[in-house]
């Protein structure tokens, strides 16, 4: 929760490090990329063109993505070569979430 | 180590422009970036010499233009230094986006703004459109009757900029060529006094603070932006009394009282004009004559701090006249509005307090036109009709060909 005028740092400075991180920019999203893994080659076109770094990995696979951070620019899907990425209308999902 | 050069108090023939050049020097910003332009060349000429003779240990950052000038003041201010800078006319118009960005940021950077007209047509004079464009970027505004002033000015808005309850920057104006180009008496305060007064600054935020690091000009979006802006309008009403506190404490320091206003000869005044800058002092000097001559009691109001602006100062020193009309000098047009800038803020003025006096604006000294005397009395002259109850138009000019 964002805090009133009277609890804000002047001048809209960030005193506290990495406080992007909290803050949902996934709330923009109007399209909403939808992974399916059977289809994954796990060639990390999505994790580089990602501009959000939001296309989670582990251990050198492609895993998901992270809903929070994602703006739905639906770049990931664009490269896809294999089509694992699909984006759906968000209103589909947010009942849902 | 700079050398002391002004021991004790010392009065000079002296410019507006380097009266303010000469506040500069004792002041010792740590950045001035800047870019000439008429009338105000010879202010950072003055200061460039004291640079290049190591008069001051400021950082001189010569830019390519005004909008840059004000980037440079915004990024020094940030980092935690004390920057100034100073401009006119279409100078101050092409550092707009930046206005804000120094109010927004908080940051008090402090700058003389040597009035000057907007074109078209294209005109290098004396006119007050400049600052009254700027109105509304967040900045406190002042404007000096002479040289001296200018020079007050400067030395206290350092300490009110940066009074943690304001943070705000500071933008001073003295009309150009008027005030600027013209040699007249000013009083010089000794460096060392001067440096005591003004103080170090304690900067808040500073980017050159790695212990705390912080970031600066960060995006707000639609849940924050206006907080930010509510913020802004409660350092100004702060400001109102940070001014008052800093006129109070200048003049313990160096015996000359600065208010928001200058109420003269308005206690036992019929008749009230309101103005601005330097023609403040042909009207006092109107004043004088007038009730000498003819015993007619007219009063002057010079608006000394304009944003914010002193609503309550005014109405105070008309309700404790005898007014019964008053007359507003603007210089400066409000194209389509009622009659100047000033104008609508006594008509406001008024409203606040639900007392209302028969009201006429005069439009005078556009583009560096001529105001002597005679148009101060034309002036006085249509208040004391418009007091008889003739009908008098909202908007008159002065030495108008018609």
């Amino acid at each position: 929760m964002i805090k009133g005028w009277k609890e804000l740092p002047i001048g809209g400075v960030i005193i506290e490090p990495g406080s992007s991180e909290k803050y949902d920019t996934g709330e923009w999203r109007a399209w909403r990329p939808v992974f399916d893994s059977s289809k994954c080659v796990h060639c990390m076109m999505c994790w580089i063109f990602c501009p959000d770094s939001s296309i989670l990995v582990k251990e050198e696979k492609m895993v998901g993505i992270d809903y929070d951070h994602c703006k739905g620019c639906g770049i990931c899907a664009h490269e896809c070569p294999t089509n694992a990425l699909e984006m759906k209308p968000e209103y589909l999902f947010r009942e849902e979430d | 180590m700079r050398p002391e050069l002004i021991k004790e108090v010392t009065y000079v023939p002296y410019s507006g422009n380097m009266a303010a050049a000469e506040a500069m020097r004792q002041i010792n910003p740590d950045v001035v970036a800047a870019y000439p332009i008429t009338p105000q060349t010879e202010l950072m000429q003055c200061f460039a010499d004291f640079v290049a003779n190591g008069l001051v240990d400021s950082e001189y950052i010569p830019v390519e233009s005004e909008h840059s000038a004000m980037s440079a003041c915004v990024g020094a201010a940030a980092a935690g230094s004390r920057a100034m800078t100073a401009t006119a006319g279409p100078g101050l118009a092409y550092m707009w986006e930046v206005l804000g960005i120094a109010s927004g940021m908080r940051l008090p950077i402090v700058m003389t703004v040597v009035n000057r007209a907007l074109s078209a047509p294209i005109n290098i004079h004396g006119d007050q459109s400049d600052m009254m464009g700027a109105r509304d970027q967040g900045w406190i505004m002042l404007f000096s009757e002479n040289a001296e002033e200018q020079y007050d000015n400067l030395i206290q808005v350092i300490r009110i900029a940066e009074d943690e309850r304001t943070r705000l920057p500071v933008m001073i104006g003295m009309d150009g060529f008027v005030i600027s180009h013209a040699i007249e008496r000013v009083r010089l305060l000794p460096d060392k006094a001067v440096e005591e007064f003004v103080g170090e600054l304690k900067p808040m935020y500073s980017l050159l603070d790695v212990d705390n690091p912080v970031a600066h000009g960060a995006v707000a979006m639609t849940d924050s932006y206006m907080e930010f802006k509510r913020q802004q309008r409660e350092a100004m009403m702060n400001a109102y009394k940070v001014i008052r506190e800093v006129g109070k404490a200048f003049e313990e320091a160096f015996g000359k009282k600065y208010e928001h206003i200058e109420a003269y000869k308005t206690e036992d005044a019929d008749y009230i004009l309101v103005v601005t800058g330097s023609a403040a002092g042909t009207a006092k000097y109107v004043v004088d004559k007038l009730r000498e001559e003819k015993g007619i009691k007219v009063g002057i109001i010079k608006i000394r701090t304009f944003r914010p602006f002193p609503y309550y100062d005014v109405m105070d020193a008309i309700e404790a006249s005898n007014c019964k009309a008053i007359g507003i000098l603007d210089r400066a047009e409000t194209f389509g509005g009622a009659s100047g800038p000033l104008f609508e803020e006594v008509a406001t003025a008024q409203h606040l307090r639900r007392k209302y006096y028969p009201m006429t604006g005069f439009i005078y000294g556009l583009g560096g036109r001529d105001t002597n005397v005679h148009h101060i009395e034309e002036a006085i002259d249509k208040v004391m009709k418009l007091a008889a109850g003739e009908e008098v138009p909202l908007v008159n000019y002065l030495n108008l060909k018609e």
